[in-house]
């Protein structure tokens, strides 16, 4: 059967690629493009590993398929540095050891800077239920929180 | 090696450096069992067996074979099949014979998941394909889940060479009790009678998976000259060198493991389960090839934890003395024996100081997946009993929890069960933290309750090396054996700093393959800072002398008038002559005109690896309504020796209590009739998530242990300890019922509220 080719942009870059029908976003960002950094912890959907964001909206990358991202706009944790800089999120979560074994940091990346597009001055409680869907089992979330919350103070600052 | 002068100002130990590996973590860079890709590589999948228990008449891989794409298929037949032999491993034992059955069946399947075939073709959608296309005949069997019916003597019987060890005589028919043992120390029967009240209380704990977030994943590269490579996340590749090696039928060395980064692993990696296979398709398709599992595959057919039946029973004086302490451990193991019952039993009691107890642990195998390690195995299972029932002695004779646990807490000098006699610890350092917290001055609502619990866990060294590199410009480059699961190439690069008087920006730590640096056990045990810190300080140490040796042939005086402080060789006094000292760099720069490229090596069986004790307490919400309990509140104490890195030694304490919450409130493996699994995904086996939890207060005492070169103690298991037994008292101390079930998830709180009621009701 004939492979799709599909023109997109992934972290702000014009990318083609072929795939099959059945080859999710997640598949396509490792096998067929080698960006691995978006990681695969259950492909069904639960854990957040595979966070990335189509058009700005968050989604698990497991449960999009290839076909679908002609003409999108993907996002993924190889674009969230700008250049040599840190994204303050990334600064924080080394900062505070937010991460131990790090499978899942990506994902909970990702997650946590598409909840500060939407909302600079989350409370606790609004951290932890938007990242309630990227499992980590290391940490316990604690730092993670606490790192996120201290991204976003220190994202205000600077917009102030 | 001698420890350092405790009053001396240390830089790097004990403070809060970024991880040298945190920005390939931020970035998406670190490489991760599943993110190599070799050129020519093939696609490896497993085919699974869907029953419980089953003789394999036959297997027809023809079909299989003949589809395009498809470069190799493997059976049973196709790797050695092994005598049982058991070799020591940590903190449990292997048997080859076991082990050889588990990563593919032989005659029969035991577990719904066991392994059956293996295909490697030109893509996983061609492998997938494959796998349809072999035909297994199964004789399926009757099968046995549960751990009492699998004692009971008309249960079918798994193995039929397995006779149970540890009983006097020998029994005459083979059964599922692979293995008895038992631990006294005194007379119980003589301290129960001079208590004044007994409790005896059964518990059951169900079967939970460590649940790290990287399914199991590996590439292997076989040679046509017989040797090969393998990359897999896994907490100890020499021991999958090992292993490997043995299974394949190959020389040891002419395998060379790299361990890629590992996202998580608890104990569930510390064996093998596609590597070998992984080999095998290698070497019988000459192509390397990867492969990686779903995550349904990695509960089917991956190291859960036992579940568990446990008997206490306790007797105490009025005052609170703890007069004799017994208890009756019987675990699952799955389809194979080894569960972690031993040191569960040899750590029941450990946390207290006791005349008379006696500790029975039976090891049992079901039709479920083999258990493998999961921090602290066996510990928490068993000191769910104990420290539920001896929260039951304080309410029964009005003694506050933690006095009563201080009265009778293991101490230096106190003889455990288990054997020895304890060193400097940290039991009671961590119970009065508690109390000295603010949490404990936290007032209590309606439905709330508070629960306490203690945890011991005994910690392991064992067989460890380690190498510096110096460069010329004055930086090092670390070698260690111990994968990095958790920061600890952070805790070793700042002891290296502090021995060499360098900043710890200026140590680059790597984890070496199998084949630079020699054999170094895996990480588990809590024992990675502990020994890979030790070796690296005595390969800093060599480099000092080294370093001592090159300033005294440059001054052209004895090696003894030189001596190294802060960095520096100096002049060891004014009699030895008038020189600059030399800096760590200046003596790295010239290296090469003062004798050549300078190494440290080390290379030693890490001893006297430091017991550690925890004390927690949480305060819980029981929703009337759902039966459903929150955390509200938690605070986890650990003494850590010395906190090399306290953010991760924090790290380690909080990740441990929330698994400690998932085991206690939500994680169970739910099989069907069938015997088959129910729940092989995160949907319906829930793992705690963010929203789930509060944040986690870990609190650090340090009681240093005197036989590492700074005082360090392994804290990576003993913090999963306490959850189950804390949480259980406090949802008791919410509800006043007694809960002695695992997990207490809402049905289950519910129903007992519910029966609870029933007599008010009734009136």
């Amino acid at each position: 059967m004939a492979r799709h080719h599909i023109t997109t942009h992934i972290n702000g870059d014009e990318v083609e690629f072929l795939c099959d029908t059945e080859q999710t976003l997640l598949d396509v960002l490792r096998d067929e493009l080698h960006l691995t950094g978006t990681k695969e912890g259950c492909a069904t959907g639960d854990c957040g590993a595979c966070s990335v964001t189509v058009d700005g909206r968050l989604v698990c990358s497991c449960l999009m398929l290839g076909v679908e991202l002609e003409g999108k706009q993907v996002s993924t944790i190889e674009g969230m540095a700008d250049g040599e800089r840190l994204h303050p999120l990334q600064s924080k979560f080394i900062e505070h050891a937010a991460l131990q074994c790090g499978i899942c940091t990506p994902g909970v990346l990702v997650a946590a800077k598409s909840l500060l597009e939407r909302n600079p001055d989350p409370t606790e409680i609004e951290v932890r239920f938007w990242l309630a869907g990227n499992l980590c089992r290391c940490t316990g979330y604690d730092k993670i929180v606490r790192a996120v919350l201290d991204a976003a103070a220190d994202m205000r600052g600077a917009a102030a | 090696m001698t420890t350092n002068d405790e009053n001396k100002t240390l830089k790097w130990v004990g403070s809060r450096p970024n991880r040298p590996d945190g920005v390939d973590k931020v970035t998406g860079r670190a490489k991760f069992g599943a993110d190599l890709t070799l050129p020519n590589m093939l696609h490896g999948r497993v085919l699974r067996s869907p029953h419980a228990h089953a003789h394999i008449v036959s297997i027809d891989t023809s079909k299989a074979e003949a589809l395009p794409g498809v470069h190799a298929v493997i059976t049973g037949a196709d790797l050695p099949l092994l005598a049982s032999e058991f070799v020591p491993a940590g903190e449990a034992m292997v048997n080859y014979g076991d082990m050889c059955r588990n990563v593919i069946a032989r005659e029969k399947v035991l577990y719904d998941g066991h392994a059956v075939a293996a295909v490697a073709a030109k893509s996983v959608q061609i492998a997938k394909q494959a796998l349809k296309l072999i035909e297994v005949e199964y004789d399926v069997l009757p099968h046995v889940i549960d751990v009492d019916e699998a004692i009971a003597p008309d249960a079918p019987v798994l193995h039929d060479h397995m006779f149970t060890a540890g009983v006097e005589p020998k029994p005459e028919k083979p059964s599922n009790i692979a293995k008895r043992v038992e631990f006294k120390l005194g007379d119980i029967e003589v301290g129960f009678a001079a208590a004044d009240i007994i409790i005896e209380r059964d518990f059951n704990t169900e079967t939970v998976h460590q649940g790290y977030i990287e399914p199991h994943a590996c590439v292997a590269n076989f040679s046509e000259d017989g040797q090969a490579e393998l990359w897999c996340c896994t907490q100890g590749h020499f021991v999958v060198r090992g292993y490997c090696a043995r299974l394949l039928g190959m020389e040891v060395s002419k395998l060379r493991v790299t361990a890629s980064e590992i996202g998580g692993g608890f104990g569930g990696k510390t064996v093998v389960y596609l590597e070998p296979l992984a080999l095998a398709l290698s070497r019988k398709a000459n192509r390397p090839v990867k492969m990686v599992m779903s995550r349904e595959e990695v509960f089917r057919a991956t190291g859960p934890t036992s579940g568990a039946k446990v008997w206490v029973k306790m007797g105490a004086k009025k005052d609170g003395t703890i007069t004799a302490a017994q208890c009756e451990l019987k675990f699952q193991a799955g389809a194979f024996q080894g569960s972690p019952m031993q040191p569960g039993a040899m750590c029941a009691f450990a946390p207290y100081d006791l005349e008379n107890v006696k500790a029975v642990g039976y090891d049992v195998v079901t039709n479920r997946p083999k258990v493998a390690a999961y921090r602290a195995p066996g510990g928490p299972i068993s000191e769910f009993g104990v420290e539920s029932v001896v929260d039951e002695i304080a309410l029964l004779i009005g003694m506050d929890p933690i006095e009563l646990r201080l009265l009778n807490g293991a101490q230096e000098g106190t003889q455990a069960a288990y054997g020895p006699r304890f060193g400097p610890i940290g039991m009671k350092e961590t119970l009065f933290a508690l109390q000295n917290s603010e949490h404990m001055q936290q007032p209590l609502g309606p439905n709330q309750g508070r629960g306490i619990a203690s945890g011991f866990w005994f910690n392991i060294g064992g067989d460890t090396c380690a190498n510096i590199n110096v460069s010329d410009d004055g930086t090092v480059a670390l070698a260690l054996g111990t994968p990095d699961i958790g920061g600890s190439r952070a805790s070793m690069s700042m002891m290296v700093a502090e021995e060499l008087g360098i900043d710890v920006k200026d140590v680059r730590p790597m984890i070496a393959d199998t084949a630079s640096l020699g054999y170094t056990f895996l990480t588990g045990g809590s024992r990675a800072t502990y020994s890979s810190g030790m070796a690296s300080v005595q390969a800093a140490r060599s480099i000092i002398e080294q370093m001592r040796e090159r300033a005294a042939k440059t001054w052209d005086i004895p090696l003894e008038a030189v001596e190294w402080e802060d960095g520096h060789a100096r002049p060891a006094s004014s009699n030895a002559g008038e020189f600059e000292p030399l800096s760590f760099a200046d003596i790295a720069r010239t290296m090469a005109k003062t004798g050549g490229p300078l190494v440290g090596s080390a290379a030693l069986n890490a001893q006297g690896a430091g017991p550690s004790f925890a004390a927690h307490m949480v305060d819980v919400e029981v929703d009337p309504g759902t039966g459903r309990v929150e955390i509200l509140r938690y605070t986890a104490v650990q003494d850590a020796g010395r906190a090399v890195h306290p953010s991760y030694v924090e790290g380690q304490v909080q990740g441990g209590v929330v698994q400690g919450i998932g085991w206690a409130l939500n994680e169970e493996y739910v099989y069907g009739d069938d015997g088959t699994l129910q729940n092989a995904g995160f949907l319906d086996y829930r793992v705690p998530v963010c929203s789930d939890v509060p944040m986690i207060d870990a609190k650090i005492v340090e009681v240093p242990n005197p036989r590492h070169p700074y005082g360090v103690r392994g804290v990576g298991e003993s913090p999963i300890i306490p959850p189950m037994a804390a949480i259980a008292n406090a949802v008791s101390a919410a509800t006043n019922i007694r809960f002695t079930e695992l997990p207490m998830s809402p049905p289950k709180v519910l129903k007992a509220l519910d029966e609870a009621a029933l007599p008010e009701a009734a009136e």
